[in-house]
């Protein structure tokens, strides 16, 4: 089976113009939705569903920088790390345990700590901006010829985003669930 | 556009509402409704099933309602795919009644008791869909049995399949089901406009949907979608019910909730009043029924006030759906209204509010729907190849993991097809077989989630536990239905999977209610050929009644007229019995004996003319 950017026709880059990607990608579900082949055999109709199922496929991770960078640390033999992102990365430390603490104080009904949630909450979304343009600016380095130096330092970052998107999701649940709780006065 | 009819059979387009169902097709003109034999583009979604065993379908069967509620079903898409204890609530404000399920909490199908025979959804659907294959057949003169049919976008796996099943009993080969508000999109000739992006906000009878869709040269690209399975008129319908029923409880002190006919009548009152409150500003409910007389005015405003909470458990989703398309509210550029929900003056300015744009009314909101589906009946013949839907899956599909926690598989608004692979093995030595859950939705535990169904992977060679390796993968084909195949990874043997599915029919059920629906269709035939030589034994009865008077009559010896006497008394025998042959052959008889007295009453009525003309 061909990988994901075989399927559009290709070479394994991390910086893909979304436009042409998109146009390939209504191009070919022109000649392989299942609907084509509504008049043809029942095993041209299976072929049809496997591969616009792997073409929708494709393009749902393709068009996603996340998931294409992902996607591709695999493709190039790299473990995704996604069992390390409960590890803190050592630099984030210090500001894990205050948001943490805060978060403790905030189910706890302690909602002195809101302010504290809020500032974390900004900090950490800021990093997230941050860790975006590093990949960003890797992404448009990347040169599969060159050395894997790059793609190293892509997963690290990568790991180091969605550990930081975990926290953010916990803050927003803790929000929510401190939205659904009416407040004692 | 490029459009070839010439080689396609008929494949129709079929709407099949909670409230109403249409079917249309397309030709060199564009996409057309089929009208039934009453004239009737609506057919209503209604079933009756008569003491002999008899079904009743459409407007017939809406009269029925009101005179024999327990024997008629409306709103049944409410219950397909569904299980007893999601649909409680409103079961109780539907007349006919529904069989207590073997265990409770068994995911079992809802069976509907209907005089001394059992029916699931899928039956009941399956009657209004053969009405309108018999409008389709009747208005070509040939056969259909090739369909394509509309469901709600956010309508779950369970639901399509019951949808599915509901076209297989009526004997249709479903091509495609598609979803309501993506073929309201095809019908609206929005392709006029090259790309753009377009919300269509579909409030219907029963079920609440909203999709926004990137249009880009022909292709409809769903962006995302969302809503309510369990939302609509009907809802607006029970609330006035509600607050009628009160009011005749407290006027004629009578609790009419108990009164089947009763609650029947108060529900069309009340629906002709939230009808014409569309379009005038005060309307009111009124009934009359067993000598007594309940009025009440309505004024827009106060209706407005009573449906207010309705209409904005609709505007949840839009944000949500708003949200997962990636896209802002000013990019939209245009809204279509769908579903005669959307009729509503409230229900317009809420959408105007929230898009910020004057949403299309233009197309009727009750035909644009099985329009589309006509649309993507000549995409699937191949007679339209310009345009091209991708539509998406509604909601995320997950299995069952350690802890009853969800692990999510393929994620909603995937464009579909589209497909998952995850691999499984033993936990103990030398087991066999592995089972999946498979759920649907957005939570985190199962329980929170619907069950779709479960998969039993069998054969697989006993080995040390961790040792097996099973590739399992899941497709979500273009009708938004589930497959699951399965791999032994290690010797590439492809392993059975056997599907249970919850709130669902197994294939062998389904096969069943064909062969009991042509079973039920013979009887249908039988019942109408009875009735019709009844009516023809009525009129012979009564013509030689009328021939007792008549000289011609005295003229016969007493053995003809006691030939008559004898054929009319065997008529009148074989009246009531439920066979045509024996009441034709009876008439047959009675045409004999009286032969030679129509010969002798002619005979005197041209003598009597003759005669006329010799003075």
């Amino acid at each position: 089976m061909s990988d994901f950017y075989e399927i559009f026709g290709l070479a394994r880059s991390l910086d893909l113009s979304l436009d042409d990607l998109q146009q390939r990608f209504y191009a070919l579900s022109r000649e392989l939705h299942p609907d084509r082949f509504m008049r043809k055999p029942v095993a041209e109709q299976q072929r049809a569903l496997d591969m616009s199922s792997a073409l929708n496929d494709a393009y749902r991770t393709l068009k996603d920088p996340i998931k294409r960078a992902q996607y591709l640390l695999a493709l190039e033999g790299f473990d995704s790390g996604e069992q390390r992102s409960k590890d803190v990365p050592p630099e984030l430390l210090e500001e894990v345990f205050e948001l943490n603490m805060a978060l403790e104080e905030m189910r706890a009904g302690d909602h002195s700590a809101r302010q504290q949630l809020e500032q974390a909450e900004q900090n950490f979304s800021a990093m997230l901006v941050e860790t975006d343009q590093q990949l960003q600016a890797l992404f448009a380095h990347y040169d599969p010829s060159q050395s894997r130096d790059v793609l190293g330092q892509i997963r690290n970052l990568l790991n180091r985003r969605k550990y930081i998107q975990n926290l953010l999701t916990e803050v927003q649940r803790a929000w929510d669930a401190n939205r659904q709780s009416p407040i004692a006065i | 556009m490029d459009i070839d009819f010439t080689s396609t059979g008929h494949i129709v387009g079929i709407d099949l509402g909670t409230t109403n169902s249409l079917v249309a097709f397309m030709d060199l003109t564009g996409p057309r409704i089929i009208p039934g034999a009453d004239g009737d583009k609506l057919v209503p979604s209604v079933v009756s099933i008569l003491p002999n065993g008899e079904t009743v379908v459409g407007n017939p069967a809406r009269e029925l309602l009101l005179t024999q509620p327990e024997r008629t079903v409306y709103s049944v898409k409410r219950l397909m795919g569904r299980g007893l204890a999601d649909v409680a609530e409103e079961l109780k404000l539907f007349p006919f009644r529904v069989k207590p399920e073997s265990e409770p909490g068994s995911e079992s199908v809802i069976q509907l008791q209907l005089g001394d025979r059992t029916f699931t959804p899928p039956e009941i659907s399956a009657m209004v869909l053969r009405q309108l294959k018999k409008n389709a057949e009747h208005y070509f003169g040939v056969p259909v049995d090739k369909a394509v049919i509309t469901v709600p976008a956010y309508f779950n796996d369970a639901q399509r399949q019951a949808t599915k099943d509901a076209g297989r009993i009526a004997g249709l080969e479903v091509l495609r089901l598609v979803n309501e508000p993506t073929a309201a999109s095809l019908a609206y000739g929005l392709d006029k406009r090259e790309n753009g992006i377009v919300a269509v906000y579909d409030l219907g009878g029963g079920t609440f949907d909203i999709s926004i869709l990137k249009l880009h040269d022909g292709i409809f690209e769903v962006l995302a979608t969302n809503g309510d399975t369990h939302l609509g008129g009907d809802d607006i319908d029970n609330l006035l019910l509600r607050i009628a029923l009160e009011d005749v409880a407290s006027e004629w002190g009578q609790d009419l909730s108990r009164d089947n006919e009763g609650v029947q009548r108060l529900r069309r009152a009340v629906i002709q009043a939230k009808e014409k409150l569309s379009f005038v500003p005060t309307a009111a409910i009124e009934l009359e029924y067993r000598g007594k007389k309940y009025e009440r005015e309505i004024t827009r405003d106060l209706f407005d006030k009573l449906i207010t909470p309705i209409v904005d458990r609709t505007l949840g989703p839009c944000r949500d759906c708003i949200k997962d398309a990636g896209v802002s509210v000013a990019q939209i550029d245009e809204v279509v209204m769908v579903g005669g929900s959307t009729r509503i003056p409230l229900v317009r300015s809420a959408v105007e509010n929230l898009f910020r744009v004057k949403p299309h009314t233009e197309l009727n909101p009750d035909e644009v729907v099985a329009l589309g589906a006509a649309v993507q009946a000549a995409i699937l013949s191949g007679a339209v190849d310009n345009k091209l839907l991708l539509d998406v899956t509604p909601l995320s599909l997950g299995i069952e993991t350690m802890g009853g926690v969800v692990s999510k598989l393929i994620h909603r608004n995937s464009t579909i097809p589209a497909s998952a692979t995850e691999n499984f093995t033993t936990g103990v030595d030398g087991q066999t077989n592995v089972l999946i859950h498979v759920v649907q939705g957005e939570r985190e535990l199962v329980k929170d989630n619907r069950s779709l169904a479960r998969f039993d992977l069998r054969g697989i060679a006993p080995m040390q536990a961790g040792m097996a390796r099973i590739e399992v993968r899941f497709l979500i084909d273009a009708n938004g239905i589930l497959s699951v195949t399965a791999r032994d990874q290690r010797t590439g043997q492809e392993h059975s999977v056997e599907v249970k599915p919850s709130y669902g029919l197994t294939d062998e059920q389904v096969e069943k209610m064909i062969q009991e629906s042509f079973e039920q269709a013979e009887q249908d035939f039988a019942a109408r050929q009875v009735r019709e030589q009844r009516v023809e034994a009525d009129a012979i009865l009564a013509a030689v009644e009328k021939a007792r008077h008549h000289d011609a009559y005295f003229d016969l010896t007493d053995a003809e007229r006691s030939a008559i006497d004898k054929s009319v008394n065997e008529l009148l025998l074989v009246y009531h019995a439920d066979d045509h042959n024996l009441i034709a052959a009876k008439i047959e008889e009675v045409n004999q004996t009286t032969l030679k007295l129509a010969e002798n009453m002619m005979n005197t009525a041209v003598k009597g003319a003759l005669k006329g003309t010799r003075i």
